[in-house]
């Protein structure tokens, strides 16, 4: 296993398991179950007790690696320099490991499956891949500024659809050069990455790519935070080099050009930064500057936050794979409750993935009433005096 | 018999808040220090104080051992469930209760952690604060205070448990009780007058009873804080130093620390000061106070204030110092143990010598430091060894030099803190026969069926 | 050892002795218990001044005819064993900032900029002032004038040859005569003032970061947009060592647009900031200067407190941008000006 050298070197001081702050728990496997084995230190005490021969990799052994959900919160507040950058990269290898082994939970096993035989996670045939922006009146890509990379969940699940409409119904408002890519793209491997299955990962990525450049694609807008991470730092390697931007970060600098009503109701706005463009990828900003140019809307920030966030839950693959449910401290739930503490009325997400797993959760905590899950590009054009802009 | 033992723990806290698995039962076995392993059969994680009686009930009934945990820190094994049985482990407990203001306390749930009540604070009452120990924010009050811990406000208000007000504890037998004012008023403002029971449950390693809630004090939180640090090269000069650093009551923590590395360091005996001040004029007034009641020695040139220009302070002002758990690295082991000896100040050359010649003999990365607590009363004597957990030599090599340092510090007049199994044992040796056997007695009034933490505090 | 270059006839035909009566840190009834107490200090008798000193470099520049008072003073105080500081504070600095020898020779292009120890302050080579410059840096390459503030001679003349090895061999690619921009007034001071009075050889040519500047900005002129602003100057002890290069600050400022506001406490009558009284324990007179310094400062109307001197940045910025002034850096100041 790779990384296997620094498994022993984790003291399980704990840190990973803390935001900055320490304000609550903000390891989301750790924050379901609250068993130490299910923290970051755990995690690498029992992968070197496998390897040591010192217990077996049970059905409970894999849950608890395929439990993470690669937030990287444990990357951010180890204490230890450099060791810490390689965390998860060792729970990756762990996993990679127990795949080889044949030994994964089944929920997880079924997910990768489905993306390995239907190309999403879904299991949708491909021909379906183009249906979300039905009416939409968009242009397929051929030869514009960008292109718009839409993840599978954006594709297939009726949520995902509505947030990947409202997203391209920005765009094309702010007046920017976008077009669909025409052809039907596989599943982005980011979590697929993240979880292990290396091999599958290289496969999507390269059709992917093959895609892309045959369509002489050279800037990507992606829906997605987990797309924008792995078409970014990942397609590189394998031969995919485009300017990729999160759909935010592109509208962070058009929201002068959208019309944007000024008499709208004033609101009380938190945002949840999503790992793969805050933690990952350092972006804190392009979310908040697009919602602070907003008429009427104040934000609120939640004690965990930036760098500090907690995960919704969903990443890892855990939106498909559902290790993280059950609980009332599912990260979700958590999450829930820390908007409605901070004031908000909107929990804005910037991922659909954020998304659906926070909505379901403000309605487990019954706080639907308090607060409502909205994505950045639903609060915008919920604000903009639209004419015509058919979604 | 296990299966029943999980079946009946989860009707106790629903079954996702129990474990007998392999995987729970491999790492609760252990903690981050040299002991063995001692495996529990199942571990439960209650949320109420009623959970944790009825789980201490059903203990009773099975004749199971319970050890209760709060993060699992300590370093000296004590939450190993040497005899089996079920470790509880309290994180789920983990509410801020309430906070009084105007008596400065704060009652928290028995597995709330430093890091947790130290946030609360700063959002919700920024003008106070608590004594945080130098482990990481995770660690518990609770278990911290039960250990008689110390930390960064320790020369104001003495160890961790001198600033508990009173507890609420689940007995071994079931019962729940209050101690300190609690107990009659509902206030948690002081152990005082009543006999003061709190004292049963204070260095007992887990044997008497789970502590489900404290009172603990807070303490002003100043605007301006500054940190000095004294370097001399005379460990034999350093009593008289620490006395009259401590002298003029300015300081909230002071810490010495003695280290071969960096290699800058080896050699010279530093003490870091912290204090603060509500206004930079009192940061200033105190600084002075400070300096001067040290003045003859640097005027002797023999000692002095390291020059630290303002950006270099911070990483000494912030707390907990991630440092402290850095050291596990120095091996590119993840380990480290230490032996903290209560000990008197005057001891401290002795300990000092001791510490180095310990190292030297064993040739074990170490290093050694102090906690002052109170105004020069007493002091936390730490020698630290890092070791590589994949290497048995020099797990062996650390286990060792700690028990040779725990039989010093011993001789030195110390008592090992939070003493490891054989380090009990030694103390016990050394303790009056007659206050040992009261021990016993105790907990065999407070603990008939002897479930709490077996194997702890017992002379075989 | 090559004794310090000193001609004690120049002194005794002095008629000011303003190496001393210039003093702001130490008083005299006048200029004759001046005179004897430089005279005790040059025939190595004891005087008050070796002890009083602040070792703030300031008589380097008031003597008139360059006979390096403040170095012989500095000699006088090591071989009497007279200290500064405390033995521990000067002993434990003196291993924290000893070479490492872990410096390997670099593939450098370009203009070679000594960061010194300053590692933290590459980030300022930057942008077309700096473009094509590589930044050097690292204990191996600390110039260690400092230990002019602890009566450690003997320690620049171990360290500072082995440094110029470093720079020669693992920076300047071994080509005497190559330049090295000093970002620094320390290090420019250490290779040109001590270095020739220690009997020290440079086989480069040193470049003060005020010269380098000064000519960027010639080539640069069209894009300077003028800051219109006031500014109070914070000098540095070891500007003392170089004071000609003051003027060509005052020819950077005016092609920046910055005015240099009259203060008390600059130019030659500069006072100290406070740093080096600490690490002597006299924190209260390090409070006073502090205080002087900034009060000075505001009564100017400056907008911002520029500094050249890294360390007197860290001990005086927290102080000044509490009291409304913007700290800043030189080379930072005149990337404002250039649009960076």
């Amino acid at each position: 296993m790779e990384h296997a050298e620094i498994l022993h070197r984790c003291f399980r001081c704990g840190y990973c398991k803390l935001p900055g702050n320490y304000a609550d728990i903000n390891c989301p496997a750790y924050l379901a179950y609250c068993f130490e084995t299910y923290a970051p230190g755990g995690r690498m005490w029992l992968l070197r007790a496998w390897l040591d021969n010192k217990i077996e990799a049970g059905s409970r052994f894999a849950e608890i690696m395929f439990s993470c959900t690669a937030c990287g919160n444990c990357v951010a507040q180890c204490a230890f320099p450099e060791f810490r950058d390689r965390l998860l990269l060792a729970f990756t290898a762990g996993r990679e490991a127990l795949l080889d082994a044949g030994t994964a939970p089944p929920s997880v096993r079924d997910w990768l499956t489905r993306i390995q035989n239907h190309g999403n996670a879904y299991g949708k045939p491909a021909k379906k891949s183009l249906e979300w922006a039905d009416g939409l009146e968009i242009d397929v890509f051929d030869g514009q500024e960008y292109a718009l990379f839409v993840d599978d969940t954006g594709i297939h699940e009726p949520r995902g659809r509505e947030i990947a409409r409202a997203v391209a119904t920005l765009l094309t408002t702010a007046g920017i050069s976008f077009g669909i890519i025409g052809k039907p793209c596989f599943s982005d491997g980011n979590d697929v990455k993240a979880m292990g299955e290396t091999a599958l990962f290289e496969s999507l990525a390269e059709k992917n790519i093959s895609i892309f450049n045959a369509l002489n694609i050279g800037k990507i807008i992606t829906l997605s935070p987990h797309s924008y991470n792995v078409l970014k730092n990942d397609y590189p390697a394998l031969g995919g080099q485009y300017q990729v931007f999160h759909y935010t970060q592109v509208l962070a600098f058009a929201m002068g050009r959208l019309p944007l009503s000024a008499d709208r109701p004033g609101l009380t706005v938190a945002l949840h930064d999503p790992c793969y463009l805050g933690r990952h990828n350092a972006d804190y900003a392009s979310a908040r500057m697009v919602l602070q140019a907003l008429p009427g809307v104040t934000m609120v920030e939640m004690d965990r936050n930036r760098a500090d966030a907690l995960c919704c839950g969903g990443g890892g693959g855990n939106f498909f794979t559902d290790l993280l449910s059950g609980g009332d401290d599912t990260p979700a739930r958590s999450r829930a409750r820390e908007a409605a503490a901070a004031g908000a009325q909107i929990l804005a997400v910037a991922c659909p993935l954020c998304a659906i797993m926070l909505e379901d959760a403000v309605k487990s905590e019954n706080l639907d009433k308090t607060i409502s899950v909205r994505e950045i590009s639903e609060i915008v054009e919920g604000r903009m005096d639209l004419q015509g802009n058919a979604r | 018999m296990t299966a029943d033992l999980i079946a009946r723990l989860g009707k106790i806290t629903g079954p996702r808040y129990v474990s007998g698995a392999a995987e729970e039962r491999y790492l609760y076995s252990m903690d981050q220090g040299t002991m063995p392993p001692a495996a529990p059969d199942a571990v439960v994680m209650p949320k109420t104080t009623e959970e944790v009686r009825q789980i201490v009930m059903l203990a009773n009934k099975l004749k199971v051992p319970v050890v209760p945990m709060g993060a699992g820190l300590v370093l000296s094994g004590l939450t190993r469930a040497l005899k089996g049985g079920i470790v509880i482990d309290m994180k789920r407990m983990n509410r801020i209760v309430t906070v009084n203001p105007a008596s400065r306390y704060v009652v928290v749930e028995g597995g709330a952690s430093q890091g947790m009540l130290k946030a609360y604070l700063d959002k919700h009452h920024p003008d106070l604060k608590h004594s945080m120990p130098d482990a990481p924010p995770v660690a518990t009050l609770a278990g911290n205070i039960c250990i008689h811990g110390s930390g960064h406000l320790s020369v104001l208000g003495g160890s961790h448990s001198d600033m508990l007000n009173g507890m609420e504890v689940v007995l071994p037998s079931g019962e729940i009780i209050r101690t300190g004012s609690c107990g009659v008023s509902g206030g948690w403002f002081s152990r005082a007058p009543l006999p003061d029971l709190s004292g049963l449950f204070l260095g007992w390693s887990g044997t008497t009873g789970i502590v489900t809630r404290l009172g603990i004090k807070l303490f002003p939180k100043y605007r301006y804080n500054d940190v000095l640090i004294f370097v001399a090269e005379d460990p034999d000069l350093m009593p008289d130093m620490i006395s009259r650093l401590t002298s003029v009551q300015a300081a909230e923590d002071m810490t010495p620390w003695m280290t071969p590395k960096p290699d800058w360091a080896r050699g010279f005996l530093h003490i870091n000061i912290a204090w603060g001040g509500h206004t930079k004029k009192e940061l200033i007034f105190k600084r002075n106070l400070l300096q001067g009641s040290v003045r003859e020695y640097i005027d002797r040139k023999i000692a002095g204030f390291l020059p630290l220009p303002p950006p270099q302070k911070g990483r000494f002002l912030k707390i907990p110092s991630p440092d402290l758990a850095r050291f596990a690295d120095l091996r590119r082991g993840g380990g480290f143990e230490y032996v903290g000896a209560i000990m008197a100040i005057e001891h401290f050359p002795d300990a000092y010598r001791a510490g180095l010649a310990i190292a030297e003999k064993f040739n074990v990365a170490y290093s050694l430091g102090a906690r002052i607590i109170g105004a020069g009363h007493a002091m936390m004597f730490f020698f630290a060894y890092a070791f590589n957990r994949a290497d048995p030599e020099d797990v062996k090599r650390a286990s060792d030099a700690l028990e040779a340092t725990n039989t010093a510090a011993l001789e030195i007049g110390g008592i090992p803190w939070k003493a490891e199994l054989p380090a009990q044992k030694q103390i016990i040796e050394k303790m009056d026969p007659d206050t040992f056997a009261l021990m016993g007695r105790i907990r065999a009034v407070l603990d008939p069926n002897h479930i709490m933490n077996p194997g702890n505090w017992e002379k075989d | 050892m090559q004794p310090i270059q000193f001609e004690p006839d120049l002194c005794i035909r002095c008629e000011t002795i303003d190496c001393l009566t210039k003093c702001q840190y130490v008083s005299f009834s006048g200029v004759e218990e001046a005179r004897s107490e430089k005279l005790k200090i040059n025939e190595r008798r004891h005087s008050r001044v070796l002890e009083e000193c602040l070792t703030c470099y300031a008589c380097q520049e008031y003597c008139p005819y360059d006979n390096n008072p403040f170095y012989l003073l500095v000699e006088r105080q090591e071989e009497m064993g007279i200290l500064p500081a405390p033995k521990p504070i000067i002993e434990e600095q003196l291993r924290m900032m000893a070479p490492k020898g872990k410096i390997a020779p670099q593939a450098v292009t370009g203009v070679v900029v000594d960061m010194c120890a300053f590692p933290m302050l590459t980030g300022c080579i930057r942008g077309k002032l700096f473009e094509g410059a590589a930044p050097v840096t690292g204990m191996d390459l600390f110039c260690n004038i400092m230990w002019l503030h602890f009566a450690k001679n003997s320690t620049i003349r171990e360290r500072v040859p082995r440094i110029i090895d470093n720079i020669m061999n693992c920076c300047l690619g071994d080509a005497p005569g190559r330049e090295m921009v000093c970002f620094h007034d320390e290090c420019y001071g250490t290779y040109t003032s001590v270095a020739r009075a220690y009997g020290i050889d440079v086989p480069f040519t040193p470049v003060h970061l005020f010269d380098y500047i000064n000519g960027r900005l010639n080539v640069l002129k069209d894009r300077i947009k003028p800051l219109n602003t006031k500014i109070a100057y914070q000098r540095p002890c070891s500007n003392r060592l170089v004071p000609e290069t003051d003027k060509v600050l005052d020819a950077i400022f005016e092609k920046i647009g910055a005015e240099r506001v009259p203060r008390v406490y600059d130019r030659e009558n500069a006072l100290c900031c406070g740093g080096v009284p600490r690490a002597q324990q006299r924190d209260e007179l390090a409070d006073s200067l502090v205080e002087k310094n900034i009060d000075d400062m505001l009564k100017t109307g400056a907008a911002y407190c520029v500094f050249n001197c890294p360390f007197c940045m860290a001990t005086l910025a927290n102080e000044v941008a509490e009291q409304g002034l913007m700290p800043i850096l030189v080379s930072d100041l005149v990337q404002i000006a250039l649009g960076e």
